[in-house]
């Protein structure tokens, strides 16, 4: 590992100041950063340590909303009460990532900010855009078993591995942003990016740029889950995974949110389904159809085109999952 | 840029002052800066939980943990505060009872593992198999101590024994803290 500077945030002023130096880069967890700082993919100058940060909480807002501080654990808010009841959806998708130790460790804003697990991505012999634009894309013509379907390009066919992400996006999720030049709020549609031709940028953030909460509107529905495809039952990344919620009244879709995680180099925010659900009747056969739309568009390499099938089925399964909830509750 | 400073870490109970890189991981300042050699480096890089330890009671991967983040006084406890060969924790009581390892080398971050767990399930935590998250107890069945302990490998192959030993002590409701 390069040496660095560490700097430990005194306090949110500080860490704003910090993080716009030059080569400086946020901690929270490390446990993405810190490996790949050993694998001499990332190499920041100074690392500006957020962890002694006593940001904002998790804490109910007046409208019934949720905001979540940067620097709160997954697993903290995986735990919390109003979390669990009002947005299962996102408990389950943070109880489905990683494993108990690194959900420990890992924060809402690192959670956000991880790279891809692209295996050219961490490995600095091979060709990666994304890691060194204009060196080609690996996964093109190589291992690209758990490459994005959606959105590619042909500089890059990466996904964004984060299962939170992909909740907090069905949950219309808004993050706020600050730098020393201003405090923005980017929905977290926006906060992601496709790889273009410039995949060597994840998201939109400037580099000053500091992720300081997350803040969830009041749910549409609290009838939400999240359904994570895998090779193995723990502890892996997802091949696919959906996050639904859905609200039905009297055999109708009054409401519908739905993304995809695993297909993309972005959370995917499923707008296709959404708009052929609503109003629609809730039935399995409008869901296939809903399925089909969002994925017409979808394009798969040999090795990785069992998405696209495993995609709509899981976005059936998501769905019917919810309607049955609903009709025992 | 960087250089050596002195960190203090407060490891089973006891505050050492260590001269630190700020490169270096708590597992190596641990195991290499303080001999506490009880805790495993396995992959190093989070994936086999070899290396987990307790941090104010809660389990994290010290391979991936720079050990200048866990200064400030906060509690580190290995496997070495866990307990003695004289004066054993009831996992590891509960482990040489049901051969819950062969090589051993998994045995410290199972452990630790564990204790986090056990203390998780006492507060409430649900997990990625519970079948409602909303829920203000969860049983720990067996699907529940293999998903939550999921993080910690054992290539062995030791998992029918690891199993047992926690589902024996899960049962008992251990009350003691996992530091003593």
């Amino acid at each position: 590992m390069r040496p660095f500077t560490y700097h430990r945030a005194v306090d949110l002023d500080d860490a704003v100041r910090a993080v716009a130096g030059t080569g400086a880069v946020a901690l929270g967890g490390g446990t993405n950063l810190v490996d790949l700082m050993r694998r001499d993919v990332e190499h920041p100058d100074t690392l500006v340590d957020l962890s002694g940060l006593a940001l904002t909480p998790v804490r109910e807002q007046p409208d019934g909303g949720l905001r979540i501080g940067a620097s709160v654990r997954n697993s903290a808010l995986a735990a919390h009460s109003l979390v669990r009841t009002r947005y299962p959806v996102l408990a389950q998708a943070l109880l489905s990532g990683a494993s108990g130790q690194l959900r420990t460790m890992a924060t809402v804003g690192g959670n956000l900010l991880q790279r891809t697990r692209c295996p050219y991505f961490s490995d600095t012999s091979a060709p990666c855009n994304k890691r060194e634009p204009g060196s080609g894309c690996g996964a093109l013509e190589g291992l690209h078993r758990d490459a994005a379907v959606l959105g590619t390009s042909e500089h890059c066919i990466a996904t964004h591995p984060s299962d939170m992400a992909v909740a907090l996006i069905a949950l219309d999720a808004v993050v706020e942003v600050r730098s020393v030049r201003r405090t923005r709020y980017v929905p977290l549609t926006e906060l992601h990016r496709l790889p273009g031709e410039t995949p060597q940028h994840d998201t939109t953030l400037e580099a000053d740029e500091l992720i300081v909460a997350v803040d969830l509107p009041a749910p549409v529905t609290t009838c939400s889950a999240y359904r994570k495809v895998r090779d193995r039952a723990s502890f892996a990344f997802a091949l696919v995974s959906v996050a639904a919620g859905l609200e039905v009244r009297d055999g109708t879709v009054a409401a519908a949110r739905l993304a995809l995680g695993g297909v993309a180099h972005k959370p995917w925010r499923a707008v296709e389904v959404e708009r052929v659900l609503t109003g629609a009747p809730a039935t399995e056969e409008t869901f296939r159809g809903a399925a089909e739309a969002e994925l017409a568009a979808a394009v798969g390499r040999p090795d990785n085109a069992f998405k696209i099938e495993l995609a709509r089925r899981t976005i059936v399964a998501a769905l019917a999952g919810l309607l049955t909830e609903r009709g025992t509750r | 840029m960087g250089g050596v400073e002195d960190i203090e870490l407060r490891v089973n109970g006891v505050t050492h002052w260590v001269p630190l890189d700020p490169r270096v991981s708590l597992l190596d300042a641990l195991r290499e800066h303080l001999g506490l050699t009880g805790t495993k480096k396995g992959c190093d890089q989070g994936a086999c939980g070899a290396c987990t330890v307790l941090v104010d009671g809660e389990r994290i991967a010290a391979c991936l943990a720079l050990a200048v983040q866990y200064g400030d006084g906060r509690e580190i406890t290995t496997i070495e505060g866990i307990g003695s060969a004289d004066d054993p924790h009831p996992l590891q009581r509960a482990f040489v009872e049901h051969d819950g390892f062969q090589c051993g080398y998994c045995t410290s971050g199972q452990i630790c593992s564990a204790i986090g767990m056990l203390a998780e399930h006492r507060a409430g935590m649900p997990s990625a198999v519970t079948a409602d998250v909303a829920a203000e107890h969860v049983e720990l069945t067996d699907a529940e101590i293999k998903e939550r302990m999921s993080g910690n490998l054992c290539r062995c192959g030791a998992y029918d024994g690891i199993l047992a030993a926690v589902r024996q002590v899960a049962s008992i409701a251990v009350t003691e803290a996992p530091a003593r």
